[in-house]
């Protein structure tokens, strides 16, 4: 259990800054995400161009420090990233908040490896690991054109 | 028994968590159990265990004489005219659900009205929600004013012809204000409405005396009252119970039951289907001793003593908002923080051993009119010291330091 661990430096910047909190302008995706047990809620922005490349990736919303500074990383290194690859990317997210040591993808820098792995303090304190996954789990639903709000409630992580 | 040094009472604050003393502020969600409750569920299931009211051996007169004796304990306590009054429940939800469901057989038509009000817990709220939907009822909520409470002109102002029964809350779990429940059975009854109190929070803070406040129908949550989890007690007026069908079908309630047709069993048994919670109800007379040994005048002297405490030295502590300003507040201190997170404040201050909880505490109608979120909750209970609420400050400026606000 470590305080720090979770409140790094870059997850206060990324919550209290929050990066892309904006509606994208002409989106072609989009989804909402709710976690009715803390509130925190999040609206997913997402245009892909022709080639089906992100062009644009923003959110609106609120909660706490943990979701603020997850969704705001996620918006940042999405951002030019094919569908196909988006989708590895939050799977390989996912799957590291769940169990796995490290980010694995080839996909992402070394540095944007190193953002994303700021949020694995979440891995220690449970009832917080949803504030982290909301955003991502939010952003599948969109790319899938999925029509009900996820809800924290029925997933596993 | 000197409330002072209580702390000694309950075993939970010999553990340390995160290698800190347990500063325990959550009282309002659940209490912690006092070494004799837990003692005695210990010695119930070792020494004396058997189901009740069924069998004629000696373990089962025995264990079914102990659970009616925590009936008479329960009926002296909240001052009911009768023990048959006292209906035992799983819960404080299940209680409220027993009412809605019950009088909403009986009483409520397609368009009837049921009057709740805006800070009612989602348990005073969904129940009726069904009926709703089954019966096409309405629900209007008494609105709260500035300072968070709810007024008896508040409450008069949504009374319409169609009013059929009011849900009130006694103690606000969130604002911590204590509504004005005589006067307001006063007004109902003068228009012949009944009126069900939700006393979750009522029931460990004040001095209850049903036949005075003379309410039609009480719900109790006994985990919150220093008792075990799994039960809770139905207060009803015996007309009311007498009245109304019952709850549940089964075991237990029943009179005479042949292929052609059934007949029910006499107060209590007709709303205690199945085999109930045997070992808490026996474990709760212990509770009801505990806080007798205190006393509640002894108990509402003290907490309300650490309620103005705690809100001088919060109001003095800048960026800290205060949720609510009622006159007369029990129990409760909901806050917020510009620029922090109620869970974010939640998490920093366990790693100093202080429960408290951050959330909508089951009223997001009363946040959504607040127009938060959530809100940080330190509640109290019987333990708790100045020095407990001074933890708590120095870990809210911890919350700061690291948010960097001032």
């Amino acid at each position: 259990m470590n305080l720090k661990e979770l409140y790094q430096e870059i997850i206060l910047d990324h919550g209290k800054n929050p990066r892309n909190l904006r509606k994208t302008e002409n989106f072609n995706k989009d989804a909402k995400g709710h976690n009715p047990l803390c509130g925190d809620k999040v609206h997913i922005y997402l245009k892909l161009n022709e080639n089906k490349k992100v062009e644009d990736i923003s959110f609106e919303g609120e909660g706490c420090a943990i979701s603020m500074a997850s969704a705001s990383i996620m918006t940042d290194l999405l951002r030019g990233k094919e569908e196909n690859d988006v989708k590895e990317i939050v799977n390989d997210f996912l799957e590291m908040i769940k169990e796995k040591d490290e980010i694995k993808t080839n996909l992402l820098k070394d540095d944007e490896k190193t953002k994303l792995m700021c949020l694995s303090g979440v891995k220690q304190y449970p009832m917080r690991v949803k504030c982290a996954t909301l955003s991502w789990h939010t952003l599948t639903s969109a790319i899938d054109n999925f029509q009900n709000e996820i809800n924290t409630e029925n997933m596993e992580t | 028994m000197n409330i002072s040094n209580i702390k000694k009472e309950f075993p939970i604050f010999d553990n340390k968590v995160h290698n800190n003393d347990l500063v325990y502020l959550d009282s309002a969600n659940s209490s912690q159990k006092p070494r004799v409750v837990v003692d005695r569920i210990y010695d119930f299931y070792t020494k004396e265990f058997s189901n009740v009211g069924r069998s004629v051996h000696y373990l089962a007169v025995a264990a079914t004489n102990l659970y009616e004796n925590t009936r008479k304990s329960v009926q002296k306590f909240i001052n009911a005219k009768d023990a048959n009054e006292i209906v035992f429940t799983k819960g404080a939800t299940e209680a409220i659900n027993l009412v809605a469901s019950t009088f909403g057989q009986n009483h409520l038509e397609e368009g009837d009205e049921v009057l709740l009000t805006e800070l009612e817990h989602h348990s005073n709220y969904v129940p009726w929600h069904y009926l709703r939907k089954s019966k096409g009822i309405k629900i209007e909520f008494a609105e709260i004013n500035e300072d968070g409470e709810v007024t008896l002109e508040s409450i008069e102002k949504k009374i319409t012809p169609k009013t059929k029964i009011i849900g009130v809350t006694h103690l606000s779990n969130v604002t911590g204000a204590i509504l004005p429940i005589k006067e307001i059975v006063q007004l109902a009854h003068s228009k012949n409405i009944p009126v069900l109190v939700d006393g979750c929070q009522g029931a460990p803070h004040l001095k209850l005396d049903m036949q005075d406040l003379d309410c039609d129908f009480y719900a109790i949550s006994c985990h919150k009252m220093y008792g075990p989890t799994g039960l809770g007690i139905l207060y009803a007026k015996k007309k009311w119970l007498e009245e109304l069908p019952p709850y549940q079908g089964g075991g237990g309630m029943i009179g005479e039951v042949k292929k052609d047709g059934i007949t029910y069993g006499d107060l209590p048994n007709k709303y205690e289907a199945g085999t109930m919670a045997t070992a808490q109800v026996i474990a709760f007379d212990e509770s009801i001793k505990f806080l007798n040994k205190i006393g509640m005048d002894n108990i509402i002297k003290h907490e309300k003593e650490l309620i103005e405490y705690g809100q001088e030295i919060l109001r003095k502590n800048n960026s800290v908002k205060l949720i609510g300003n009622p006159k007369s507040k029990g129990s409760v201190l909901s806050f917020t923080i510009d620029g922090i997170h109620p869970h974010d404040i939640a998490t920093i201050l366990d790693e100093d051993g202080v429960a408290i909880r951050a959330g909508h505490h089951c009223c997001q109608i009363l946040h959504d009119k607040l127009d938060i979120a959530a809100s940080a909750r330190a509640s109290l209970g019987v333990y708790n010291t100045k020095d407990d609420l001074d933890k708590l400050n120095s870990s809210i400026n911890k919350c700061k330091k690291i948010f960097e606000l001032k």
